[in-house]
Formats: structure tokens, C-alpha cells, sequence
């Protein structure tokens, strides 16, 4: 396991850092972030000095080396704009996005696995099949749009909710989240939808498919045959081995979720990192997109290994040195 | 469908009546100030936020007129010689007086701010020598003559030397060399009150990144009383939200509400302000011999012909731009800043006309037209895309098949400096509110050691311009100059050397028992928002 | 969805046939399938069926600019029956372009990344050993992370324009098709039949090619159809976050990216009526898929 382990946090080491170079480059040759920061009526005297100021003179290599030396040392560069890390800057918002991706799973497997199991027991039921059409429109929509028609349909027709922003926030456990105050909450529950509905639909589909599959097994057909209570067969056969699979996907969409919620924030204005991203790349502002990048991605790393592991409790058939990485 | 909004906005607006704290003021503004340092990044945002902590010596009125700030009054002794007489009985936040000394620091900060995206050296740096008479009286001598020098000097905020560290004596130095500076503290260190200490109306009380900046009345400031107990700004980025929180109550002004909702806020009974802005949206041609992206016209350059420029010019409908694309909130331009301001010539708009247009573009060789690339960003002007694909359509009309290539305004900056497009639109907010600013940037001849031409891209060059325009700015005598930039103005508008589209309007909504002087400079400044008394 | 998997026939008929059969059962299926045909036909044919070219600015006037459904054009005198948009766009055929340009982009990422993907699936699945664990390794590797973020910083760094969101697609799918062929490849690979290709000699490339991959296609199908359907939707998405196609070219999300600035102030015919075309074809790709999955999966069959 160790071994596997290791030879796991090497590979997600080299993909971090073919992804550094390749933003770092590519951001390099998109533009010069000088040319949007500065002043307009600044001279070329004043460009240059700019340029040599945010060390953006140097040959492209030499950029590099200093800023890998540096991230090495915990540092991953200052920013173009705020000129104060970007680590710290990310940092900020991170919480924001957090929260929101926590909230929009809970929905997710709350609303998602009961349905699931409910349409994969009574596939021919109206209401399975209601579930079922209900989770290939929740699948089909694309995300943007789905949160465009929840903000006409409950901020602008009704009214109901707020249209966008995060609105108060107060300190919990010593982040700032919003779920604690009526008016934070508010702002909260319709991007958690926006940003909770594919998934919803995902975890619906595969409960549903892995319920039917449970069913047919002898040991489920056995235990109906033995005049266990239906309620008992769902709970301690069906559900025991449809969460398998179900804790992968879930493990695997967190990650998904904080990329996804790169469209949610765009959409409701939440200010998370992923608007922070919209907003660096749109201000060219290097260090903060490669920041936000290596974060990300050393979160999904993360995230996986943890399925990993837990996969590997759930079922001890399966060794994880035998797993390919 | 349209009707629809409306329940919806008399509920909301019933809960955001409800008599707030009336000595409490909240804004949401469309940007966040990327730092509390007044030195650190010189953006409108930044400056606008900042100007109700920080004063300078100078001030600029609504329409940008130069009046006394921190300095009561000042006189050119000699060309590069200015005296600056500076009012007493002026106090910092903190208690303490302000002085001459507390100017110098300022100005000796300015090259020691560290990681800066666009530091105010450009205004500093032509400053040879800093003395203070006394207490209250300052020399500044600059390196060349520069009759502009009290509109530059309000872009530097004065600071306070003594909660910044300085030592009892600062000496100037040019470029960083001042004595006597202490330990300079960084911008990150403004995100306290207590070396965010200037002599504004308003003081810091706290900062939150993202979300929200207040201040609190300064009791002890020299102007009176400033109106409100409490301001609160809150960066609202995106247009929806922002319009959303003034009609839910949750602010009660913001600045730029989009155009398309003007009509629906108004209807909620909230009160439109707006004013012509000093921002002048143009098109500018490369006028040199290969310019890129030009096709149909065996490798020559059409737009070198000034017909052809003209053609272009009289093909546009500014009148229908403003209407259908501006909603209104725009003003066809015939110069490259608004008259009445300082060297404007009050010249009419070039006059709408396709068919003189087909027979300028036939008279110059080129009656099938051509195709061309109008370059364009998309996030950076009102409505901007739309504007450029408008242009496009009506440069089409007369046979230049016209693509237009829109990208972000961080790929758009690039890639015009990089001379990519053969004619491009972009727009130019002369912050010293003086002509010299657009033609100097604009169409003066482009010289990287002078200076001069920074951001003409079309490099436009007229040799008999730049020599009335450089005389101009030796100028000291306001007439002579006045003159002299209308001239030089006119020699470029008369060659059709940039196109003038229109003047973009600023808009401020807000709760009908406020309101608020519009600014031509687009800033939103707390300190002129008004209660209005109930009627 | 329904679950009349029969008994016999399938004896007798061809297996395409009784997929076809099979099919046709679920009528929700036969709807989505119908649908597609009518979305796919409307984009090849809209230069000849669309009133207006959208893409031709002579064409367009700004003073018919945002006329609600149902407007007749002060200039021309057509009427346009869902509106204009701020540009004074048709958007009947805005739609229809727009359509052409989503399905275009989708459709031709799909065949670039099924080429790409099938070829590395079966060459890392016959030679197995170091150089399929180390292609699988990367495979792997992709697919943990999510396709947006990808494609999201590829089209940050290459700008806008059809070409490169189709690139940003073909890279970000490839690694399905590869997975899924691989998976099947090595399963068809301990067959007899592949022992005795070899046997007789037949050269690796033939044994790939005609013998090995006919049999990864029904998989590939079924992952064919959820991703092509994922494609129109990441290709709208990219576009409105404004890193997708040209505006010249509008695409549907592009289309719905536009009229988004005016859906909160009342002219919803911009946005709202695209984003109805997007969702018809994405709903219509994914119930054929979703049946297909049914018929192709033997697992499901009793």
C-alpha cells in the first residue's frame, strides 16, 4: 500500500508540474499583463520600468527557474495585481468555494441516492420513470444555462431568492461561511442547486443502475425468498452494495465540482476562486492562474487517493497494489 | 414577458425603503480597489476609493477643473519653478498637523512602492527638486516646463510621514534617493487603519478583500462636516447582481448599472444620474505601408489615403449607435474629448453619408471595396463588441467587408501594441481633462525616447502636428495653449487621422433621497453623494 | 427504459437488426431519435432554409436591433418570428447557424478523438506489457481531472476560434475512447480466434485493425453518444464563458452568452430560445444514448 501510495504521489507530481509549465508558457506568449495593468497615459520609459518591476524582462527560462525555485520554498509567486501572494489571494476565496461544493454534494447524494434506489427498484414505475426522465433533463441542461433559468425564474419572476453575490457571511470554526445567517443562506441555496444538479442526476443514473444490478443477485433474490422485509433487504443488502461505487463518483465529483464551480460563480457572481480565475486570466495575471492550478490539481490528487483508500476499506477484495495507478 | 419583472421589484423595493440609518451611506461599486495604498496601482477604482481618505494638493471638479486642495493657492515662479502655499490648521486622522514634510514623504514614496502594476512615478518623475520654505509653504521645481503640474499633482495622494515612520527631516531626492524615510511600509500594511492615515472626509475602519471597505466620518476635517456618519463600499462585479442589490435595498447607489436596465430602475422610482464622460470611443487605422489583415487591394495600404479614411468616418451612423447600441447613453463625437473642455474646438460631427462615402472609396481606386479586420476588446467599453460588429455592418454598407476580431482586453492591449490590427476600437478617459492627453498618447508621432506616441497604434504620424502639439505643452500661458491644442486637434481631424465615434456616458442609479454631481472622470466619490431633504 | 427484452427472435436476425428492433421498442427513444434527425437536418441545410445569413453584416441593421418575436423589420419587411437580437440578427437563423456551428464542432472533435483514442486503445491493448501500462498511466491521469478545467485553460492560452475549440475537445475526449477500446481490445485479445490470427501469420496491424476492433464497437457507440452530447454541452459552456468561438460565428452557447446581459431586463427571445435548441439536441443525443446503452449492454439482458 505505501508502495502504491508513493508511486501515486509521483505521477500526480509530474502531472503538477507538466501543468506549470505549460500555463506558465502559455500565459507567457497570450499576452503581456503590463499592457493591461498599466495606466494608459504611461510612456514606453514607464512600460519598461513596469515590466522590470513584475521581473517580466527576463528570458522566459529564467522566469521559470525563479518561479519553481520559489515555489519549492512554499512561494508561488506575487501578484500581478493585489502585488501580495498569490497563495494568500486564492486563500481568500477559497472558503467561498468550499462551501458551496460541500453544500451542492450534500444535495447531490441526499436528494440523489434515495431516488436512485428508488427508480432502480420500480424501473417501471411512473414515478421511476419520472425520475429517470427528471435526471436526463438534469443531465442534458448545461450547467450555465440551468443556473440562467433559476435566476430568471427565482430572482427576477418570483423574486424569491436573491440573484447573485454571497451576501453576509459570519465566522465558523474560523472561516467565513454564509449558511449561518437567513440572508447568507439565501444567496447560497440556488447556486448549490445550479452547482448540484448534474451531479444529482449522475448519482440518480448510477444508484439506480447498480440497484438493478444488486437486485438480481442470488444472495437478494435469497433473502426476499426468505421473508425479510423489503425495507430490510433495501437497506442492509441493496444500499451496503451500491455504496461502492457511489463513494468513487462521489469522491471523483468533489474534484469535479470546485473546476465546475469555475461556471456556477461566473453564472451567480459568487465570489469563489474560480470567478478569481475568470477574472486573473482575464487580467493575465500569471502567478494567481498557475496558483490556482497547482492548488486545484493537488486537491483532486488528493481527493483521489482518499477514494482510494476508502474504496479499499469498503471492499476488501480489492488490494490497492493491484490497482493501476 | 416584459411585465414580468415587476411584482418581483415592488416587493424588493418595499423592503429596501424602510427608512434606513439616514447618516449610513452604502455603494456598490463594479470594482474592487486592488489595494488601500493610494501609491500602489494607479486604476480609477483604487483612486476613487482612495479619495475619500486621501487629499492631495490639488482637487479636480466635476468637469475636471483644477481647484485647491491641501494647497490654497500656487504660482509658477519660473518655468520649472512652482511655489505652493499650503493650508493650515490641516490635520491628519490621527491628530497630528499636516505639513510640508508629510508632501515630500509622499512624493518620495512613490518610486519605493514595491510590485506596482502602474506606479505613479509618471507623475513624480519629472519632479527635480522638492523644498519646503516653511511649514506651509513647498518649491517644487520639475525637469522640464510642464504647465500641467497642479492637474498631475492630484493624482498623488499626501500621506501621513509620521504614521508611516519618517524621521524629523525628509530630504527629496529624484527617483528613490530621498533621506530621511524610516522604514517604508508596504501597500499591504494600508489594510490598517492606522497607517491608512490620511486628511480625507472619511476615515478607514476596516477593509475586507471581496466584500467590503467602510469608512466613518473625520470629525476634525478642515471642509465642514462631511454628510454622512458611515459609507460603506461594496465591489459588485457583475452587472445583474449589482442592479439586483440597489433594487433589493441592499445598497443604495451603485455606478454603471447596465444600459439595457436603466428603463426598468427608473420605472422602480430610483433616480438616473448621468453625465458625458471624458472617455472618447475611437477608431484608429495603421497607416503605414504593410499593415496586416487587409485584403483585396494587391498588397496596399488603403487606409494611407486619407479618402479612404474619411469614407470610413462618413460610413458610420453615429446617431443610430448611440440609440440602438448605447440605448441613449451616448454622445456622437466629432473630437477627441467633449467640449467645452480644455482645447476643444466645438467642431461638428462628420456628417452621415453612404453615398459620398462609395464615391470617396471610388475616387481613391477602390470601388469594390476591400476586406479588413476591426480588432476590438470585450469586456473593457460599454457595450464594445457591439459597438465594433455595429461598425462592422455599416463599413460592409459601403463595401468594405469588415471581420471583426473581439478578445478580451488583456489579448486585445497585447496584441494592438503588437500592431495586429490594421484598424482597431478602443476608447481614451483623459484623466488630466486637457486635450494634450489624447493627442500626446494618440496620434502624436511615435517616439519611445521622448515619450511621445505611446499608444498610437495606428502610427499616425504628422510631423507639422507634433510640432504645435510639443510647443503647446511648453506652454505655461492657459490661452496660448488653449489655442494652440485646438490647431493641433484640428490638423488631425481634418486628415482624418483617427476616427472620434462617440462619448461614452456614465451612469449612476440610486435611491431617490440622494443625489449625486456626475463626474465627467467617471469616479464615484462618496464625498459628493448628497441627501436630498424629503419632500 | 422498459424492460420487454424478449426471448427468441434474435436467432434470426442480423445483431444490427435486432439492436434496431430492440430499439424501436422504447418510443421515448424513437422521439429522441427523431428529434436528432430534425436537429441534424436543420443545421446541414440552414445556409439554403435560414431567412437571413446571420454571419453576413450587410445583411443585418441595427435598427432592427432587439425586436421582440413576432416583429416585422423596418428595413426589409420580414418579420421575425423569435425576435432579433441586439445586433438586429435574425434569430430563426441565428439558431439554425448557431445549431450548425455547435453540431460541427461536436461531430468533428468526436471523429478526431474516436481515430486518436481507438488507435492508442487497441495498440496498448495488444502489446500490453510496459507500453500499455504507461499509456494507461495517462489515461488515467487525464480523466482525473475534469474536462472543463482543461479545456477551460487550453482555449485560455490559445484564444478564440472554432479550430481551437475543437483541439481543446479532441484532447480532452481521446482518453474515453482509448479506455473504453483498450478495455474491450483486451478481453478479445485471450480469444482463440486472435491466437490463430496469429498463427497464420497475419501481420499486427491487419490483427488490430479488422480483428480486434470490430469487436470494441458497440462500447465505443454507447460512450460515443454520452460524449458527443457532452461535447455540445462543454463546447456552449466554453463559449460562454467567453473562451469558445469567434462571435462572428456564433455558436448556441455563444448565442445564449449574448442575450444573457439582456435576460434580466426583459428581452429573454436572446438567450432563452437558443438555449431551448441546445437542450432539444442534448436531451434527443442522450435518450438515444441512454436506450442504446440498454440494447448494447448484455448484462441488462436476461
Amino acid at each position: 500500500m505505501i508502495v502504491y501510495l508513493v508511486r501515486r504521489l509521483g505521477q500526480s507530481m509530474l502531472a503538477i508540474m507538466a501543468m506549470a509549465v505549460l500555463v506558465f508558457a502559455g500565459v507567457y506568449f497570450i499576452g503581456n499583463p503590463v499592457d493591461v495593468l498599466i495606466n494608459p497615459e504611461a510612456t514606453q520609459a514607464d512600460i519598461i520600468a513596469t515590466t522590470q518591476r513584475l521581473g517580466l524582462d527576463k528570458p522566459l527560462y529564467q522566469q521559470f527557474g525563479i518561479f519553481i525555485w520559489n515555489a519549492l520554498h512554499g512561494d508561488l509567486g506575487t501578484s500581478f495585481v493585489y502585488g501580495r501572494p498569490a497563495l494568500d489571494i486564492i486563500m481568500e476565496r477559497l472558503p467561498a468555494t468550499m462551501e458551496l461544493a460541500v453544500v451542492a454534494l450534500f444535495l447531490s447524494v441526499g436528494i440523489g441516492i434515495p431516488l436512485g434506489v428508488w427508480a432502480g427498484l420500480r424501473p417501471k414505475s411512473i414515478a421511476g420513470r419520472t425520475i429517470m426522465g427528471g435526471s436526463i433533463l438534469g443531465f442534458s441542461l448545461p450547467n450555465f444555462w440551468q443556473g440562467m433559468l433559476l435566476i430568471l425564474v427565482f430572482a427576477v419572476i418570483l423574486g424569491w431568492m436573491p440573484a447573485g453575490g454571497r451576501g453576509e457571511t459570519t465566522e465558523f470554526l474560523g472561516m467565513q461561511v454564509s449558511f449561518l445567517t437567513w440572508d447568507g443562506l439565501s444567496h447560497l441555496i440556488l447556486p448549490a442547486i445550479n452547482l448540484a444538479l448534474f451531479k444529482m442526476s449522475l448519482i440518480i443514473r448510477l444508484a439506480r443502475a447498480n440497484t438493478r444490478e444488486v437486485c438480481m443477485q442470488d444472495y437478494v433474490k435469497f433473502a426476499r425468498a426468505k421473508g425479510l422485509s423489503s425495507r430490510r433487504v433495501v437497506l442492509v443488502h441493496v444500499l451496503k452494495n451500491i455504496m461502492i461505487p457511489i463513494v468513487t463518483i462521489i469522491g471523483l465529483e468533489l474534484g469535479s465540482m470546485v473546476a465546475f464551480a469555475i461556471v456556477t460563480e461566473t453564472v451567480f457572481a459568487w465570489p469563489g476562486m474560480g470567478k478569481l480565475l475568470i477574472d486573473s486570466i482575464n487580467l493575465l495575471d500569471r502567478p494567481v492562474i498557475v496558483a490556482y492550478l497547482m492548488l486545484t490539481v493537488l486537491i483532486i490528487v488528493a481527493i483521489n487517493l482518499l477514494v482510494d483508500v476508502i474504496y479499499s476499506l469498503l471492499d476488501p477484495r480489492i488490494r490497492l497494489s493491484e490497482m493501476k495507478g | 414577458m416584459k411585465a414580468l419583472t415587476l411584482p418581483l421589484m415592488a416587493g424588493l423595493i418595499a423592503a429596501g425603503m424602510t427608512p434606513a440609518l439616514a447618516q449610513d451611506l452604502s455603494i456598490g461599486l463594479k470594482s474592487e480597489a486592488t489595494s488601500m495604498d493610494p501609491q500602489f496601482h494607479q486604476l480609477s477604482t483604487n483612486i476613487q476609493v482612495a479619495k475619500n481618505i486621501f487629499e492631495a494638493l490639488t482637487t479636480q471638479d466635476a468637469v475636471q477643473k483644477v481647484t485647491p486642495g491641501l494647497a490654497e493657492s500656487w504660482e509658477a515662479v519660473d518655468d520649472t519653478t512652482w511655489r505652493f502655499k499650503l493650508r493650515q490648521g490641516v490635520k491628519f486622522h490621527d491628530g497630528s498637523d499636516f505639513t510640508a514634510r508629510d508632501v515630500i514623504y509622499s512624493f518620495c514614496r512613490v518610486p519605493l512602492v514595491e510590485n506596482s502594476p502602474s506606479a505613479f512615478t509618471i507623475f513624480t518623475g519629472g519632479i527635480a527638486d522638492m523644498q519646503a520654505e516653511d511649514d506651509h509653504t513647498l518649491i517644487i521645481k520639475t525637469k522640464a516646463t510642464n504647465p500641467l503640474l497642479p492637474t498631475d499633482l492630484w493624482s498623488l495622494a499626501v500621506l501621513s510621514a509620521n504614521a508611516l515612520g519618517a524621521e524629523d527631516t525628509v530630504t527629496f531626492g529624484t527617483d528613490g534617493t530621498c533621506e530621511g524615510m524610516g522604514d517604508v511600509p508596504q501597500s499591504h500594511a494600508f489594510n490598517s487603519p492606522d497607517v491608512a492615515v490620511g486628511t480625507g472626509p472619511y476615515k478607514l475602519e476596516s477593509y475586507t478583500r471581496g466584500s467590503e471597505m467602510t469608512v466613518t466620518r473625520f470629525d476634525d476635517y478642515w471642509g465642514g462636516k462631511p454628510d454622512w456618519e458611515r459609507v460603506v463600499m461594496r465591489p459588485i462585479t457583475s452587472d445583474g447582481p449589482r442592479v439586483a442589490a440597489l433594487l433589493a435595498g441592499d445598497v443604495d447607489m451603485i455606478e454603471s448599472p447596465p444600459i439595457q436596465d436603466i428603463k426598468r430602475i427608473e420605472g422602480e422610482g430610483f433616480h438616473i444620474v448621468d453625465a458625458l464622460s471624458n472617455r472618447i470611443i475611437y477608431l484608429h487605422m495603421q497607416q503605414v505601408e504593410d499593415a496586416p489583415g487587409i485584403e483585396g487591394t494587391d498588397g496596399k495600404n488603403p487606409l494611407l489615403d486619407p479618402r479612404v479614411r474619411e469614407a470610413i468616418s462618413i460610413s458610420i451612423n453615429r446617431e443610430a449607435i448611440a440609440e440602438r447600441i448605447m440605448g441613449g447613453y451616448a454622445q456622437p463625437a466629432g473630437e477627441l474629448l467633449p467640449p467645452p473642455m480644455f482645447g476643444t474646438s466645438g467642431r461638428a460631427v462628420d456628417t452621415y453619408d453612404v453615398d459620398r462615402a462609395k464615391e470617396l472609396l471610388a475616387e481613391a481606386g477602390y470601388p469594390d471595396g476591400f476586406t479588413i479586420t476591426l480588432g476590438t476588446p470585450n469586456d473593457r467599453y460599454i457595450n464594445d463588441e457591439q459597438v465594433a460588429q455595429a461598425v462592422a455592418q455599416m463599413m460592409a454598407r459601403i463595401g468594405i467587408n469588415t471581420n471583426v476580431d473581439a478578445s478580451t482586453a488583456s489579448q486585445f492591449f497585447s496584441r494592438r501594441n503588437a500592431l495586429e490590427f490594421p484598424i482597431y476600437m478602443a476608447g481614451w478617459g483623459a484623466s488630466s481633462g486637457d486635450m494634450s492627453s489624447p493627442l500626446k498618447s494618440l496620434v502624436a508621432t511615435y517616439n519611445a525616447d521622448t515619450g511621445m506616441g505611446p499608444t498610437n497604434a495606428g502610427r499616425y504620424s504628422n510631423p507639422d502636428m507634433d510640432k504645435v502639439l510639443i510647443e503647446a505643452m511648453a506652454t505655461i500661458d492657459d490661452s496660448k495653449r488653449d489655442e494652440m491644442l485646438q490647431q493641433a486637434e484640428t490638423m488631425v481631424l481634418d486628415d482624418f487621422g483617427i476616427i472620434p465615434l462617440h462619448y461614452e456616458q456614465t451612469v449612476w442609479a440610486m435611491k431617490p433621497t440622494l443625489s449625486y454631481e456626475p463626474r465627467v472622470d467617471q469616479y464615484t466619490m462618496a464625498t459628493e453623494v448628497k441627501p436630498v431633504a424629503a419632500e | 427504459m422498459t424492460e420487454i427484452t424478449t426471448n427468441a427472435p434474435a436467432r434470426i436476425d442480423s445483431p444490427s437488426k435486432r439492436i434496431f428492433k430492440e430499439f424501436i421498442e422504447d418510443r421515448i427513444a424513437v422521439v429522441g431519435l427523431l428529434l436528432f434527425v430534425i436537429v441534424a437536418l436543420i443545421a446541414i441545410a440552414a445556409p439554403w432554409i435560414a431567412p437571413q445569413n446571420p454571419y453576413d453584416l450587410a445583411q443585418l441593421d441595427i435598427m432592427d436591433g432587439a425586436l421582440p418575436p413576432g416583429e416585422v423589420s423596418f428595413a426589409t419587411g420580414q418579420t421575425y418570428w423569435l425576435g432579433t437580437d441586439q445586433q438586429g440578427r435574425d434569430m430563426v437563423s441565428a439558431i439554425m447557424y448557431g445549431l450548425r456551428i455547435s453540431l460541427l464542432v461536436a461531430t468533428v472533435s468526436l471523429g478526431l478523438a474516436i481515430t486518436i483514442g481507438t488507435i492508442i486503445g487497441v495498440v496498448a491493448a495488444y502489446f500490453g506489457g510496459k507500453l500499455d501500462s504507461f499509456i494507461m498511466r495517462i489515461v488515467d491521469l487525464q480523466l482525473s481531472f475534469p474536462a472543463i478545467l482543461i479545456a477551460l485553460i487550453l482555449l485560455a492560452l490559445l484564444g478564440r476560434g472554432v479550430d481551437k475549440v475543437i483541439l481543446a475537445l479532441v484532447i480532452v475526449q481521446w482518453a474515453y475512447y482509448a479506455r473504453t477500446v483498450r478495455s474491450s481490445a483486451i478481453v478479445e485479445r485471450r480469444k482463440d480466434y486472435i491466437d490463430a490470427a496469429r498463427c497464420l501469420a497475419l501481420s499486427n496491424r491487419r490483427i488490430m485493425f479488422r480483428h480486434l476492433l470490430p469487436n470494441c464497437v458497440p462500447p465505443l457507440i454507447v460512450v460515443a453518444t454520452v460524449q458527443i452530447a457532452q461535447a455540445i454541452a462543454l463546447e456552449a459552456t466554453l463559449s460562454f464563458l467567453g473562451v469558445g468561438v469567434p462571435i462572428t460565428e456564433p455558436s448556441l452557447g455563444l448565442l445564449i452568452a449574448n442575450g444573457y446581459d439582456y435576460l434580466l431586463s426583459g428581452s429573454y427571445w436572446i438567450s432563452i430560445f437558443p438555449g431551448l435548441a441546445l437542450v432539444v439536441t442534448i436531451v434527443a443525443i442522450n435518450l438515444v444514448g441512454d436506450r442504446l446503452r440498454d440494447v448494447l449492454n448484455p448484462r441488462l439482458q436476461k
